[in-house]
């Protein structure tokens, strides 16, 4: 693949966080990744490991004033997104990079009607069209997401749809301007199974159309495994490793990956047998260990860990890995 | 092998209230005629889709809500027809855990209260062998001994849902519904919950009912699963039947929709239209007739009867009229 060119995102060396007590404790710490061209890049970790940060900062939509930018780059084709003026930045929003969110009742607007809600992009984003080219466009957008009546449906409050129905909503509005990046943060998470797997497959059959990134955060290993080409694994605001996603299910590196994966259960697995756990909790990020922030739950802690964090090691094409085990 | 529990056409309603003067308008059919009987010592997983009813089923075989119809034994003792008084000397004997261990726990009462309030609840032992059972409660869901004299918030998520735990076992319960146990946690505190849960169980004995919507985390710890639609149990057989050879279309669409997070092997998912109908006013005939993909005519009609498939002594029961058809 060529590497350079086809990078359309580029994180480097970022590092957020909030503001308490007048002390920033960093949410994420210097992270770096990037994202390709058409490729979809899972973001997986446990609840505090930043990485719902990472994609509020990318969306520069972290909470004002506590939240901070510390440090770093994000580079969308080049530019710095940390750079930008709000002004430059709404034009970014939701018409380069959109966004999906976990709760779509939250993050729809109860009192406005549905059709309304997605032609507001188009003012916002495509001044250009007129207003029944608009309702053109929201109805076939709806049509795409598979919203069954979607004549009636535009008509209709957020409140009277299932919440498959808003999750398709939602995805209709972060598509409206053809997008280059979709950021979806845990969009199937408060959805049952069965219409977890309908909307996956949604976004799975858009992106092949659209030939947009996807970068899709999630705890659940599962959905990574289903949809993701790329991941990468965040841990206490760090991240542990980053690998194709094949490579990570079959020779994961970090003792945090291969404690993750295999502490779930598993179809292979023996009924009713113990499961292996990794002990000990997350830290809290206001006491984050020294050196790598793993080590008090990890097995094969030693010397180094506790002096520092270890820096990332490429251990076969593009399955790097932040640890001491292999040389840090 | 003896049984423990047995549920018989349970059924729970709750009315729809509408108007100035409260008249009935409607009623929610979240538990729709469920029988099912759980013997001791086994994992009984109960799994289901939001609203299918799984959370009402446990609650009702509890009392906490009182049953519409239907009948609840415990240990041959018909206990949903007692009043609260009546029951109370049976109550130490069944056992709930809940989900959100944020809201299931007094933030106002110390740890060692809250596990000690049991005992004093059932006008059991003195004061001072109650807090020596509380450290032994600790002890048990591996909770260090100081915790006694802190609050609930002073807790990590997993640390508290041990809490929840030792207060489910303290009286030395029989059975322990487990509500939706591990949904709240991280991945990592899962397994740790998991465990914890299995190894009580080789301990002292017990009958778990498991209800949750993870199917992954049902197969390991069940003995046996039932699977639930819109209030009613669609399929009920021993794990292995369940989730390698399911008869109903449902379970088998289910089943193919696990994400999993093994790389390699395809699986065939079987993608469902549509949503969950209203448990308000259900379909007619069979209620998963309009998302099914092999229904006929007298689907619409008839709601199947419950009926053992079974081709050797194992028990597989399923309500469909093409059980195990292939479209």
């Amino acid at each position: 693949m060529n590497s350079e060119i086809d990078i359309i995102l580029k994180v480097r060396n970022f590092s957020a966080g909030f503001l308490k007590d007048g002390e920033v404790y960093p949410a994420v710490d210097r992270i770096s990744f990037d994202l390709r061209k058409g490729e979809t890049l899972g973001i997986v970790g446990e609840s505090g490991c930043g990485k719902s940060v990472t994609a509020l900062s990318i969306m520069r939509l972290l909470p004002v004033p506590s939240g901070k930018y510390i440090g770093g780059e994000i580079l969308y084709r080049g530019k710095n997104l940390l750079a930008f003026t709000p002004e430059e930045m709404r034009k970014v929003r939701g018409n380069s990079i959109a966004m999906i969110f976990q709760e779509p009742m939250t993050a729809l607007n109860p009192v406005k009607k549905i059709g309304r809600q997605i032609t507001e992009v188009f003012e916002l984003h495509r001044k250009d069209l007129k207003k029944a080219e608009m309702e053109r466009e929201t109805l076939s957008l709806l049509e795409k997401v598979g919203i069954p009546d979607p004549l009636q449906r535009m008509s209709e409050y957020p409140h009277q749809l299932s919440g498959g129905m808003r999750q398709r909503v939602m995805i209709a509005i972060a598509l409206a301007c053809k997008p280059d990046i979709l950021i979806a943060d845990e969009p199937t998470t408060a959805l049952d199974v069965t219409i977890q797997a309908q909307i996956l497959d949604l976004i799975k059959e858009l992106q092949r159309e659209s030939g947009m990134s996807v970068i899709f955060i999630t705890h659940d290993l599962g959905v990574i495994a289903e949809l993701c080409d790329d991941v990468v694994v965040m841990y206490a605001g760090r991240v542990a490793e980053k690998a194709p996603a094949d490579a990570l299910f079959v020779s994961p590196m970090h003792p945090y990956t291969s404690g993750l994966l295999e502490s779930i259960p598993k179809f292979e697995y023996k009924r009713k047998t113990r499961l292996k756990s990794i002990e000990g909790m997350v830290p809290s990020i206001t006491d984050y260990p020294e050196g790598c922030r793993f080590r008090n739950r990890c097995t094969f802690a030693f010397e180094p860990c506790s002096i520092k964090h270890p820096d990332e090691v490429e251990i076969a094409e593009n399955h790097k890995v932040n640890c001491f085990r292999y040389g840090g | 092998m003896e049984t423990i529990l047995k549920v018989e056409n349970l059924k729970k309603f709750f009315p729809i209230k509408k108007g100035i003067i409260r008249t009935t308008a409607g009623k929610v059919h979240a538990v729709d005629d469920v029988s099912f009987s759980a013997v001791k010592g086994e994992t009984l997983g109960i799994v289901g889709e939001t609203g299918c009813g799984k959370t009402t089923l446990g609650r009702t075989i509890l009392h906490l809500y009182k049953p519409s119809e239907g009948a609840v034994y415990f240990e041959d003792k018909l206990i949903s027809q007692m009043t609260q008084r009546e029951l109370l000397p049976y109550r130490r004997n069944f056992q709930m855990i809940f989900q959100d261990p944020y809201e299931s726990l007094n933030s106002r009462h110390t740890v060692g209260y809250i596990l000690e309030e049991p005992f004093i609840i059932h006008k059991l032992e003195n004061k001072q062998q109650r807090t020596e059972k509380v450290k032994k409660l600790l002890d048990k869901v591996g909770l260090q001994k100081n915790s006694l004299d802190k609050f609930p918030h002073e807790f990590s998520g997993g640390q508290r849902q041990r809490i929840g735990i030792a207060r489910a076992i303290a009286l030395n319960p029989k059975l322990i519904i487990c509500d939706e146990p591990v949904s709240a946690l991280d991945v990592s505190i899962q397994s740790q919950i998991l465990n914890l849960l299995m190894d009580l169980q080789s301990d002292l004995g017990l009958t778990y009912i498991f209800i949750s919507h993870d199917l992954t985390v049902v197969r390991h710890v069940s003995d046996r699963v039932a699977v639930m639609y819109l209030g009613r149990i669609v399929e009920i057989a021993g794990a292995d039947e369940i989730y390698e050879t399911p008869l109903h279309p449902y379970t088998k669409a289910l089943i193919s929709a696990i994400p999993r997070p093994s790389a390699g092997k395809e699986i065939k998912r079987i993608i469902l239209q549509g949503n969950v109908p209203s448990p308000v006013n259900p379909p007619t005939g069979c209620y998963f007739h309009p998302r099914c993909p092999i229904a006929q005519d007298i689907c619409r009609q008839k709601y199947p009867d419950l009926i053992n498939y079974s081709l050797n002594e194992s028990e597989q029961m399923a309500a469909c009229h093409f059980a195990g058809y292939e479209k």
